[in-house]
């Protein structure tokens, strides 16, 4: 259990580094912005308590917003994600592997279910983050297009890194 | 009582979503409604200081670059001088005045951080407080406008990049000293808008757009860039003006921060008419 908590700490940080120092840099035709240090909130365990989870998601949301002067619209996203991402487990395993208190990576959940779990989970929290960042309707299609774009970004990018961490 | 606390500790996990969620709208609708950066900002020294670490990391690859950019400005600084010290020769001034002594002074600051893909993009800088540097103060490079400072803390500040659609600076157009206020486009990082440029005006496309000093925060005539393409929208006397910018945002190094000396003055002097 301590072993845990000292990887997830380290996962933490890590995540938010490679966030604001590399990934906001990644300065591509200015439509795509990856963001995938919800991937944080993907790999905690199925057991973890409720509080805890929001708690942690607000946590995230907020030092990425820290980083990037946009107060509230990381956190907001990311705590809507950690409120949906019990229904999304319940949605895409089944219960036994839940009970086992088994981490939902790729290894645990299997190829299918994980891609299933992090378009899902992307899907929904770039939904709220792009539209919170540009906080008006009135260029819905351009912003749908960013969305979109950097959904599949994301969603590339944090399945290769299961790929280079689960490679054994 | 009783049974309303077992309904919200059995709901405790829809609740605090709930809680966690208004505050995160309250800090994004604060945010929006009022023109001014949070406590929650970049210019804190923690965040400054990580930015700081990774961007010297960063230098080494750009060190070429930035030299030759240094040298060409040193360049085309030099030779202002030379014809200001012909000018001298020809016309020599025995007393000089101290009253025109210059209103704007400049601090050269290194870039820590730095955006071009979001809707809102700000920038940091490795100067602060103890450098003398305060907010509103404006934030140039060789190449033209880059941003204004909007928070400081003892070594680190943040501003708002132009390409950031709470900018607007006041611009004009140097041909015909028509001037409007240039506002970021929000959609590719070398182009913006010029508005409120009325219809009887005449415009061309490569025509340079320039600050109009009107703001007390840039000198008059710092480059922004060249109108791109214009057309008039049915039913408005305003143009609809691209402008290309002039500053590379994808490459900013170094930048200088721009402070005026009597900017508290003319601030005090205009508030006067806002009674009458």
């Amino acid at each position: 259990m301590i072993k845990d908590f000292g990887k997830y700490v380290i996962m933490f940080i890590v995540l938010v580094l490679v966030q604001v120092l590399i990934l906001d840099n990644i300065q591509f035709s200015g439509l795509v912005n990856p963001y995938i240090y919800i991937l944080f909130i993907l790999l905690l365990p199925f057991t973890i308590p409720g509080y805890f989870l929001l708690g942690l998601s607000f946590l995230l949301g907020i030092s990425i917003d820290i980083f990037n002067n946009t107060p509230g619209v990381h956190a907001g996203a990311t705590v809507l994600l950690g409120f949906l991402r019990p229904g999304v487990a319940q949605l895409i395993s089944s219960r036994e592997i839940i009970e086992k208190g088994n981490t939902p990576n790729m290894r645990q959940l299997g190829f299918a279910s994980f891609i299933k779990y992090t378009v899902i989970s992307v899907l929904v929290h770039h939904l709220f983050l792009f539209y919170a960042e540009t906080f008006s309707f009135s260029d819905f299609f351009e912003t749908f297009l960013r969305y979109i774009l950097s959904s599949v970004f994301s969603i590339v990018i944090i399945l290769a890194s299961q790929f280079i961490v689960f490679k054994n | 009582m009783r049974s309303l606390f077992r309904f919200l500790l059995r709901n405790y996990f829809v609740m605090m979503f709930l809680i966690l969620e208004i505050i995160s709208v309250i800090l994004i609708v604060s945010y929006n409604n009022y023109q001014r950066v949070t406590f929650i900002n970049s210019s804190n020294n923690l965040v400054g200081s990580i930015y700081n670490r990774f961007s010297t990391l960063d230098d080494y690859f750009s060190l070429g670059r930035t030299n030759a950019r240094l040298a060409a400005e040193n360049a085309s600084l030099r030779k202002q001088l030379q014809l200001r010290i012909a000018l001298q020769e020809k016309y020599p001034v025995n007393r000089p005045d101290t009253v025109d002594a210059p209103a704007y002074y400049f601090t050269s600051a290194k870039v820590i951080s730095n955006s071009v893909n979001k809707q809102s993009n700000y920038i940091s800088l490795n100067k602060g407080s103890r450098h003398g540097i305060k907010p509103d103060m404006g934030i140039i490079d060789a190449d033209g406008v880059v941003g204004v400072i909007t928070s400081v803390s003892p070594n680190y500040s943040t501003g708002l990049s132009l390409l950031n659609r709470r900018l607007s600076i006041p611009a004009k157009i140097t041909k015909n000293n028509a001037f409007g206020a240039l506002v970021w486009d929000g959609e590719h990082y070398n182009t913006a808008d010029l508005k409120e440029i009325p219809f009887h005006i005449m415009v061309n496309v490569g025509d340079t757009v320039v600050t109009s000093g009107y703001s007390n925060i840039f000198p008059e005539g710092i480059m922004i860039g060249t109108i791109k393409n214009y057309d008039v929208e049915s039913g408005t006397n305003f143009y609809n003006i691209k402008v290309e910018l002039s500053t590379n945002f994808k490459t900013l190094k170094y930048v200088e921060v721009v402070k005026n000396t009597k900017r508290a003055e003319l601030i005090k002097l205009e508030s006067n008419n806002v009674g009458e």
